[in-house]
């Protein structure tokens, strides 16, 4: 008898869309049907039980072939490489639960490596500017219950968050927004006309690159001051018209994207657009938030937070303490600088998404990416260790866009033999122990002795 | 005054940090002391000695010592870190927070530095007779008082964010300046004497900007309220004069609200 | 198993009554016992030393989604940390401490068991996680409930039965341990931008008081009987003027009686209360607390903690959204808030205490007076609403100044404005100075009596948990240093968890496993109730009913406090 699983979170976009029905096969390995998913959601699930998922570590050979090992031979050449490297790279955590980046945690300090996730090149700017700023924000249910002007900024949720805008944003139907999508106001600010902007009341054309000067005439302007005819490519009309709008709202939110973390100035735009915000609560209710793109890429800055006090970007190679300054700690930095002398990818792709100059520099050192899938990085990696699929196999906490703790719940059973990142990571916590107790060396002097070279040839 | 100098005579695997090549922690000690003293790489901690021939001696007091690094300092990190006296000279180029969080002295780098010098400066002197990278002179991560004051001035021309969170002191710089300069500013003085691309005084409550070439993108925040005649780092010229970031809250003095002021050379 | 007996030690147990003799304490497997159950016990020689159960904060902010917003936002206290790694994990922040730091500061300072101040019902999950990651300490967590949709609605028609219905299942759905109170109603205004100015002033829409959600929580509480009383933040915090409020808030206990079987007498806690003493208006704002103090003196159904201002950079957080959101407007610095759909909104904004500003300094006067001018030690506690009247690392000095008159004078003198806070304050005029005994009240004995957890926390009694805590002071001659009392505090000679010594001479030596304390209360079915529930999932949360309640793989080491209000 197949089995319906209900309230399962998607794996997928921050969204975290946790309504879905998933139907398995009788053994609890294939996706037969999942209802509720947006089309992206539904093909996470299908792609879990395709063929082809590996179930056991591969070292790479003199050769330049993979052979499969154990688990046990893959954490112990884990382990070794930790120890060795004078300052690895733990870089990633796009698809993996909360547990397992607590575990993560604890090898980076253990090992004194940098720890650092995706945010660090996609929503680390706006890190920079919560660290400068604040963040005045609330939860997706607030918005839901009480917005009546929503505003896109650098953000194109039609494609990369399909139902944020059905679930939380233009269309529900809340307590205090019963008219639905009538009741709402939708401004769009972006320099491409996209497919949300077909659906806003006003759509703003910025200049690319200028958001930050858009953002600054808007503060001007709602502090009653004069700005020049045009800014940013937009007339002042224009301006003067959606500050209107900003300032009569009864409850506002801007979902601000990769539009403004990634043109010119990234942070800076944040922090504006964070200041602008502040503004607005003088007139009235006004929030703010970034729409994180993965499931659970919000996790690791909420587990890293009380793990070592920082997000991201965290350079634990002091082993006492923590330090973090993205432009030096965070990874591509690092990576171009050639700063970094071992790498573990886990859960995403920096074979993908590195520039190349960074990749060519990390492969100089060992590489090990763990991840359920074959990857570009998998594929010239010197260790692929594969884990089970969080939010399909694993269970476990994700935080979605808004910082709110989702409950995901496993659906298939991981092929015969796959372990938890969590369990990964705990075991190489181990090795890494039991290699020093063997070794005699204890945790603070492993690098002052100057052992790096008593590990070669292991 | 005494001369220790430091001969960096092998290049390391990563980056060094050597945030106690300071007249601080060199004062009062041996040759043999001073090539004891600790520095990183990486995980690892080494005796500066490993790295570097130590010659010379330093003074009793951080006063009394002079530092003379020499050799490629490409990937030295954090030399003159938080030092209150004394003097550093690096020959060559030199890689992050040069003068980080330096209280007193005088620092001369003689070729470039990378991203981070003089952060969150509170006095002394720090000179770059070459190009800076980003975030000169500018706060650290999350604080709001940034540099509180002294003196950086660099030769060429800077990345972006200078002097993000400035409160006091002064930056000249000799070429050009990237985006986003003074941000977030509440008070001292930066001087461009070549141009600068945008951003000038972003989210700026007090303080001052002086920009000798053009701005590429100004900011509308800012207002022109008059031309003025000015005698700035030996220039006198003429300059609009114009007040902001009227997006941005302004304290009051005496009733009237005060702003930061932007002078473009006109 | 293992057995340890503490000899020679001046016990303060005012839970036994015991102040300062010098009795054996036995510990056999995890708990007190009678010295003559022990066969071949581990000897600690406490002779010359001060012997207390183990510290119980009963208001804390420590583990949850504002304070983990506090330690992100602010890398700049962290940036030259550098404490040496002792425990097994490493130490970063100061006003907001890792979960790491955190679980080994409180038990070096001798303490076993925190109450985290306010959980937001929908993150509950993070604070679990944060609670699994702190070590040693037991931990408790308060769900906040005054501007919860469900209860605004129930309370607003008085509907106690349904809203106790909706308390014990919101109790079990985040493993809460009682009913938190911050700006009751305030907190929804501010979903609008606005607040609620008084405790009369209706809750935008919900047409319901601040001062009925105060007493209909009361009911709630008795009806339940539930180990704590309310635990109330009142409005108007931080405001000149307030100690109207505040006494208001306090008058609406009247008449009410503690109804529960776990030994606490009052219906009301009044939380840091030096927030909410202030009489005057603007900057001319001055101390009342004489005039408060009187009314809780005299009524026992009242227990109160002080929030003591310790002088330093902290960050502060509170579910009292439009506070957080006034102090910017007065610091000017960077701003976090989260409204919470249907049950709250927190705020974090930094706060540099002052001993140079006059206003910092009254608040430091008017927090001492609280804990000076108390007539029942049991009733009056020492917090510093950590983090935001100051970081809790800062006890050992609160209780500095409240045992030492010259060390009072000695921080006064160091005002940058003595004579004007000394006129609008009367700290000057008060010569008492609190013994270990009051001490020992104020900080562990009261605080476990007043949660309702007093036969396993607060105390030495057989049968108790063996949380001890062993401090280098001589009872017979105190030290005449002050200096000296900050410092035994601050950094124990020992503290036991559960009878394993995790703390030695101020160190970290083991890290016994913690718990999670939560209360099941089982209430009659509720079928009005179940509907609400259901129907605000189905229209107004953003997430399912049935991911929204904690799942019991993520609730850690549970210590479960059963209460029967089915019958
Ligand atoms: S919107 Fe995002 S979370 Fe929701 S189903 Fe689609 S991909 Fe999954
Ligand atoms: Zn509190």
């Amino acid at each position: 008898m197949p089995k319906k699983i209900e309230n399962v979170g998607c794996p997928y976009c921050g969204v975290c869309c946790d309504d879905l029905v998933v139907t398995v096969s009788d053994d609890g390995r294939k996706v037969l049907e999942v209802e509720n998913a947006c089309a992206i959601g539904n093909e996470i699930f299908q792609h879990a039980s395709s063929e082809g998922r590996i179930s056991l570590p591969r070292l790479r050979q003199p050769d330049g072939t993979y052979k499969d090992i154990s688990y046990d031979e893959a954490v112990d050449y884990a382990a070794r490489v930790l120890i060795k490297a004078k300052k690895p790279l733990i870089f990633g955590f796009g698809s993996t639960n909360c547990e397992g980046m607590a575990a993560a945690a604890k090898v980076a300090e253990k090992a004194g490596a940098v720890l650092d996730n995706c945010a660090s090149i996609c929503h680390g700017s706006s890190f920079l500017a919560i660290f400068d700023n604040g963040y005045p924000s609330c939860t997706l249910g607030e918005t839901k219950n009480r917005a009546d002007v929503i505003v896109y900024w650098g953000s194109n949720p039609a494609h990369a968050h399909p139902r944020h805008m059905s679930r939380y944003s233009i269309f529900p139907r809340g307590f205090f927004t019963g008219k639905g999508h009538k009741g709402r106001k939708i401004i769009v600010i972006d320099p491409r006309y996209t497919d949300t902007a077909r659906v806003a009341d006003i759509y703003v054309q910025v200049k690319q690159g200028q958001d930050y000067d858009l953002f600054n005439a808007f503060r001007t302007v709602i502090r009653g001051e004069d700005i020049p005819d045009e800014v940013a490519g937009v007339k002042k009309e224009q301006i003067l018209q959606v500050a209107e709008i900003l300032k009569k709202a009864r409850f506002g939110t801007i979902f601000y994207g990769m539009g403004l973390c990634h043109s010119d100035g990234r942070n800076h735009n944040v922090d504006i657009a964070i200041s602008m915000t502040r503004d607005l609560n003088d007139f009235t209710k006004w929030t703010i938030m970034a729409m994180r793109g993965h499931y659970n890429i919000a996790g690791p800055g909420v587990v890293w937070a009380w793990t070592t006090g920082y997000p991201y970007c965290i350079d634990m190679s002091k082993k006492d303490r923590a330090y973090m300054n993205p432009g030096e700690t965070s990874s591509v930095d690092l990576a171009m600088r050639d700063e970094v002398d071992a790498f573990f990818n886990v859960g995403t792709d920096a074979g993908a998404h590195f520039p190349i100059e960074a990749v060519k520099h990390l492969k100089k050192h060992p590489w090990i990416t763990i991840d359920p899938n074959i990857c570009m990085a998998s594929e010239i990696s010197d260790l692929h260790i594969p884990v089970g699929i969080v939010g399909v196999e694993v269970p476990g906490i994700v935080y979605r866009m808004d910082n709110v703790p989702i409950q995901y719940r496993q659906v298939l059973n991981p092929p015969d033999g796959v372990i938890s990142d969590e369990e990964l990571f705990e075991r190489i916590h181990q090795r890494i122990s039991e290699i020093e107790a063997e070794e005699g060396i204890t945790q603070t002097s492993a690098a002052a002795a100057g052992t790096q070279t008593s590990f070669v040839g292991e | 005054m005494k001369t220790v100098t430091l001969t960096l005579n092998k290049q390391p695997e990563l980056y060094l940090e050597c945030n106690d090549i300071t007249p601080d922690a060199f004062a009062g000690k041996t040759p043999a002391e001073i090539a004891a003293i600790e520095i990183w790489e990486g995980k690892q901690k080494i005796p500066l000695g490993d790295f570097f021939t130590v010659e010379g001696s330093a003074g009793a007091t951080p006063a009394e010592t002079k530092i003379v690094v020499a050799g490629d300092c490409t990937r030295v990190k954090r030399i003159g870190q938080q030092m209150t006296d004394g003097e550093i000279v690096i020959e060559s180029d030199v890689d992050m927070y040069i003068g980080g969080w330096m209280k007193g002295g005088t620092i001369h780098v003689k070729g470039n530095a990378d991203s981070f010098c003089g952060i969150g400066m509170e006095g002394g002197e720090l000179i770059i007779d070459g190009d800076a990278g980003h975030h000169v002179g500018a706060a650290p991560r999350g604080e709001w008082r940034g540099m509180k004051g002294g003196v950086i001035r660099i030769g060429g021309n800077v990345g972006n964010d200078t002097a993000t969170f400035i409160n006091g002191g002064t930056i000249v710089i000799g070429g050009d300046a990237d985006i986003h300069i003074s941000t977030h500013g509440e008070g001292g003085t930066v001087i461009v004497k070549g141009n600068a691309k945008g951003r000038v005084g972003g989210q700026m409550v007090k303080g001052e900007i002086y920009v000798f070439g053009t701005i590429e993108n100004p900011l509308p925040g800012f207002k022109k309220i008059e031309t003025v005649e000015r005698d700035v780092e030996g220039v006198q010229a003429q300059f609009d004069h114009f007040i902001g970031d009227l997006g941005e809250r302004h304290p009051k003095s005496k009733g009237q609200p005060v702003y930061a002021h932007l002078y473009v050379k006109a | 198993m293992s057995e340890i007996i503490i000899k020679n030690g001046f016990v303060f147990d005012p839970l036994q009554g015991i102040r300062g003799d010098k009795v054996d304490i036995a510990i056999k497997d995890g708990k007190i016992v009678e010295t003559t159950a022990l066969t071949n016990p581990k000897t600690i020689d406490a002779a010359g030393m001060t012997v207390m159960a183990g510290g119980v904060d009963i208001h804390s902010h420590v583990v949850g989604p504002k304070v983990n917003t506090g330690r992100l936002f602010r890398p700049e206290e962290k940036l030259f940390q550098n404490i040496k790694k002792t425990g097994s994990r490493m130490e970063m922040g100061t006003s907001i401490p890792s979960v790491y730091k955190t679980g080994y500061d409180y038990a070096r300072m001798g303490y076993s068991y925190v109450n985290e101040a306010a959980m937001p019902p929908l993150h509950s999950p993070h604070v679990h996680e944060e609670i699994r990651d702190t070590p040693i300490i037991d931990i408790s967590a308060m769900p906040v409930f005054g501007n919860n949709w469900f209860s605004l609605e129930y309370l607003k028609n008085n509907e106690i039965e349904n809203n106790a219905a909706y308390t014990a299942w919101l109790l079990r759905a985040t493993r809460g341990f009682g009913i938190k109170i911050v700006n009751p109603g305030g907190s929804e205004a501010w979903g609008w931008g606005l607040n609620c100015a008084n405790i009369h002033e209706p809750v935008p829409y919900f047409d319901v008081t601040p001062a009925q959600i105060i007493t209909g929580s009361i009911e709630t509480n008795e009806y339940l009987g539930l180990p704590h009383s309310i635990h109330i933040h009142p409005n108007n915090l931080g405001n000149p003027g307030n100690y109207v409020d505040t006494l208001e808030t306090l008058k609406l206990a009247e008449g009410y009686t503690a109804k529960n079987a776990f030994g606490r007498t009052q219906v009301m806690h009044l939380t840091h209360l030096q927030f909410h003493a202030y009489g005057g208006e603007g900057f001319n704002f001055e101390s009342k607390v004489p005039e408060i103090m009187d009314y809780v003196n005299s009524h026992d159904n009242i227990t109160v903690d002080i929030g003591q201002v310790t002088l330093d950079e902290t960050t502060t957080m509170t579910a009292d959204g439009p506070f957080e959101h006034h102090l910017r407007a007065v610091n000017n610095l960077k701003w976090a808030n989260v409204d919470v759909e249907l049950e709250t909104a927190a705020g974090v904004v930094p706060f540099v205490y002052s001993a140079n500003n006059k206003a910092n300094a009254v608040q430091w006067a008017i927090g001492l007076e609280i804990g000076l001018l108390a007539k029942d030690p049991m009733r009056t506690y020492i917090t510093t609403d950590h983090p935001n009247a100051g970081p809790f690392t800062r006890y050992p000095r609160v209780i500095k100044w409240l045992m030492s008159q010259a060390a009072r004078e000695a921080q006064m003198d160091a005002f940058k404005h003595r004579d004007k806070v000394i006129d609008v304050t009367n700290i000057a005029g008060i010569d008492r100075e609190l013994t270990l005994y009051e001490i020992a009240q104020m900080t562990r004995a009261g605080t476990a009596k007043a949660l309702g957890i007093a036969d396993m926390y607060g105390g030495l009694a057989p049968g108790m948990d063996a949380d001890v805590a062993i401090y280098n002071l001589n009872a017979e001659s105190m030290p005449s240093d002050a200096e000296e009392i900050e410092k035994a505090f601050s950094r124990c000679a020992y503290m036991l968890k559960d009878g394993i010594v995790a703390v030695k001479d101020g160190e970290i030596v083991a890290e016994p496993a913690k718990r999670t304390i939560w209360v099941d209360v089982k209430v009659p079915e509720n079928a009005q109730v179940n509907r609400d529930i259901y129907e605000h999932f189905l229209k107004h949360y953003s997430l399912k009913l049935e991911n929204y309640s904690l799942f019991e793989e993520h609730l850690h080491n549970p210590r479960v406090i059963e209460v029967n209000a089915a019958e």
